[in-house]
């Protein structure tokens, strides 16, 4: 134990909006041991802490966890490494990651996935692995899950790549109903978006790109979720839902007391297909843009409740591997930092979404989606992970201030209201705005 | 990444009305029998990905018409067989002294790229299924041959509109200039969204009801391995839109036929109707030379 976690620091007079344990009031908490020790009205924590984070005008919140990252180690340092991953991560407020395995080589061992969580790595939140379903993500035969849960990843997936077969995903979702294990996919039915680089509709007509139809996601996840209504205590998690139709097999699922889950990402929630614009590879990524019936349908599911989570799909690209025709040019954006602004802005100041509902969205539900003990809520005796954020600051995003290695956003220069202010992990700041 | 380079032609989409006019009344005045050589010691490089015959030999030859230096750079045989990027590949004509590219792609939004990153003009010469502007400006230039003005005019285009740019540039300037346009084929050839490209585009599945009282008929190539792809039977699509001296006959009388080439006789048209009065096929090739004379002219700032 490092001598920062025997410390204890005190956050004062901040508003804590904890969804988890329904408080939503002006409150101090002491973190003490990497734990949390106290919580109470202000003013009314006794006794001496070595150090005090003022919190006035601020909203304190369960340290954000996001269930979707791409830090590309092993094998890709020059996109990302997890250093430098994390530390972007702590800079946009969040002090739990869940990396996905499609690495070179893919994560796909117990023994890689200790490798992730060695503290070699240099992580500065918590890294929590997320492994290959299929052995080098094939699709074909499944990974030792029991193992691979056993070394302290918190799920399965082949992201990047969908689980296509009826049987391998059935098998999937079966042995991680024995194991208590989500099952996470990436849906899209790649049998009809080979070679397509954005969502199907007016604007790609326009672009004379080849498209991926709406229905390449919703199919897989409609017949994934009729999958886990017939497997008893088997666990999806949908990732990445971009679609209407997609929303509708959810709620299909939800109503039928599936545990199935899903998440949404900012860029899925701030834009559409249109954003585009003439080619710019920023706004490429897998699943693509969708159309403006589909942003709304988001939108309404964010609200209702059907959303669980909203994670980055954090996908750093070097600039050399984004700069090449819009065909070519690979998948994906970077997001840690701009998570939250994208979510204050687009959710609470144009949507009228509550602020409460939008830590939810960060803490409580993906904590309940992966089962993370002690996380996503800042009870007595949880772990000292929290976030301060200023809910009112204006702000621009300056994509060449990012610490992410790669710049690849659509983000930049955006006018953002609402600032991550300092993010605390395991009771020791790992991130303070300047 | 920058705003293109003046005198860039990427695209009719985005290009305003009073220049798209002034290129073509340039292109009606230019004469590549009788042209000063307005572009005298300029180098001029016809970059090209993808394989052409009408589009690079008519630019060469309107180069060459202006008096400047052409070069060809094409994908085997140069370094972008080593993997050279698009941009690395700009950077290096441009750095051995190229005042213009000509760019031909295979992959949409490519001339794009490559004028984002240049500061010299860039031409496309076809990028993918998105544009082929200088393709529409000929044809442009070809009906205004035959008929007083665009506007008020019926055009009809038949066959494979999805993997077309010569399809989506007609439609952006045709339609910009008041004519009215109708869009025949097969879903998988036309789909349903093929009609929010522009404003007023009309799409059926029934080739008569596309032909009765137009003015401009223009065919579009189909490719065999298209068809297979698609699943759609060679001889369906033949039966139901090939065009026929009788289907013809359904279109006004002095209606012209139009085929950015390269045809296939027996396939989308009969060689009756390719050599037949009313076609101008070989008129758009010939008008190729001028109408890329002007363009050159105005992106070397010579467009006097």
């Amino acid at each position: 134990m490092t001598r920062a976690e025997n410390k204890s620091l005190l956050i004062k007079g901040g508003h804590l909006i904890d969804p988890a344990a329904k408080i939503n009031a002006l409150m101090d908490v002491l973190l003490r041991d990497g734990r949390v020790a106290e919580i109470a009205p202000p003013n009314k924590i006794r006794g001496v802490a070595d150090e005090k984070f003022d919190a006035r005008g601020l909203i304190v919140a369960p340290g954000f966890i996001d269930l979707h990252v791409h830090l590309r180690e092993p094998g890709q340092s020059y996109k990302e490494t997890i250093a430098s991953g994390t530390a972007a991560a702590a800079a946009g407020g969040f002090t739990s990651v869940c990396t996905m395995p499609n690495t070179a080589p893919v994560v796909d061992t117990a023994e890689w996935v200790s490798w992730l969580r060695n503290p070699d790595r240099g992580a500065v939140v918590n890294v929590f692995p997320i492994a290959a379903a299929t052995r080098g993500s094939k699709g074909g035969t499944l990974t030792d899950f029991a193992a691979i849960q056993h070394a302290g990843a918190v799920a399965v997936t082949d992201d990047g790549k969908p689980i296509l077969d009826d049987d391998v995903m059935r098998m999937a979702l079966r042995l991680g109903a024995e194991l208590n294990f989500p099952v996470v996919q990436h849906a899209e039915d790649t049998r009809l978006t080979e070679t397509c680089s954005m969502h199907a509709g007016p604007t790609s007509f326009r672009l004379g790109l080849r498209a991926m139809p709406a229905a390449a996601e919703s199919a897989i996840v409609d017949r994934d979720v009729t999958l886990a209504q017939q497997i008893h205590e088997s666990r999806l998690h949908v990732a990445h839902l971009s679609t209407s139709d997609a929303l509708k097999a959810v709620r299909r699922g939800k109503r039928a007391k599936a545990r199935v889950t899903c998440e949404v990402t900012p860029h899925h929630f701030a834009l559409i297909d249109e954003n585009v614009g003439e080619y710019d590879t920023n706004f490429k990524m897998n699943p693509p843009l969708r159309s403006a019936t589909d942003l709304e349908a988001i939108l309404a599911a964010l609200a209702d409740g059907t959303v669980d989570a909203i994670a980055t799909d954090h996908a750093p690209h070097a600039a050399y591997e984004k700069q090449v025709e819009f065909e070519r040019a690979a998948f994906g954006i970077t997001g840690l930092e701009t998570a939250l602004a994208l979510a204050i802005t687009k959710l609470h100041r144009d949507q009228k979404i509550p602020l409460t509902r939008i830590v939810e969205l960060f803490t409580a539900g993906p904590a309940r989606v992966f089962d993370l003990p002690h996380r996503g809520s800042v009870a007595k005796g949880d772990f000292a992970d929290v976030t301060i954020f200023d809910p009112k600051k204006r702000w621009t995003f300056d994509a060449a201030k990012s610490r992410s290695l790669s710049h690849n956003t659509p983000f930049d220069g955006w006018q953002f209201t609402g600032k991550v202010v300092a993010t605390i992990v395991s009771g020791k700041i790992v991130y303070q705005a300047e | 990444m920058n705003n293109p380079t003046r005198g860039s032609l990427l695209g009719i989409e985005h290009l305003e009305t009073k220049e798209i006019q002034s290129l073509l009344s340039l292109a009606r005045r230019m004469n590549p029998q009788k042209a000063r050589p307005l572009l005298r010691g300029k180098r001029i490089v016809l970059l090209f990905y993808e394989s052409s015959t009408r589009t690079r030999t008519s630019f060469e030859f309107a180069a060459k018409s202006l008096g400047a230096m052409t070069t060809l750079v094409q994908s085997s045989g140069s370094s972008i067989e080593k993997g050279e990027s698009v941009i690395d590949t700009g950077y290096t004509l441009r750095a051995v002294g190229a005042d213009c590219i000509v760019m031909r792609h295979p992959s949409a939004g490519a001339p794009h790229l490559m004028a984002s990153h240049l500061d010299i003009p860039v031409i496309n010469a076809g990028d993918g299924m998105h544009e082929h502007p200088s393709q529409a400006l000929l044809d442009a230039v070809t009906i205004l041959k035959h008929k007083r003005s665009l506007k008020g005019l019926q055009a009809t285009i038949i066959g494979d509109i999805f993997h077309s740019r010569v399809a989506r540039s007609a439609c952006h300037l045709l339609t910009r200039f008041g004519v009215k346009m109708t869009l025949c084929g097969p879903p998988e050839f036309v789909p349903d969204v093929a009609a929010t490209l522009v404003p007023g585009l009309r799409v059926t599945r029934h080739i008569e009801d596309a032909l009765r009282g137009t003015d401009v008929v223009m065919l579009l190539r189909v490719q065999k391995e298209r068809l297979a792809g698609q699943k759609i039977k060679l001889q369906d699509y033949i039966a139901r839109y090939q065009m026929t001296a009788a289907r013809l006959k359904l279109a006004k009388r002095d209606a012209i036929v139009m085929h950015p080439g390269p045809i296939i006789r027996g396939l989308e048209l009969t060689a009756e109707v390719a050599d037949g009065p009313q076609s101008v096929i070989a008129d758009e090739v010939h008008n190729g030379v001028p109408t890329r004379m002007a363009i050159l002219a105005r992106a070397l700032g010579k467009a006097k």
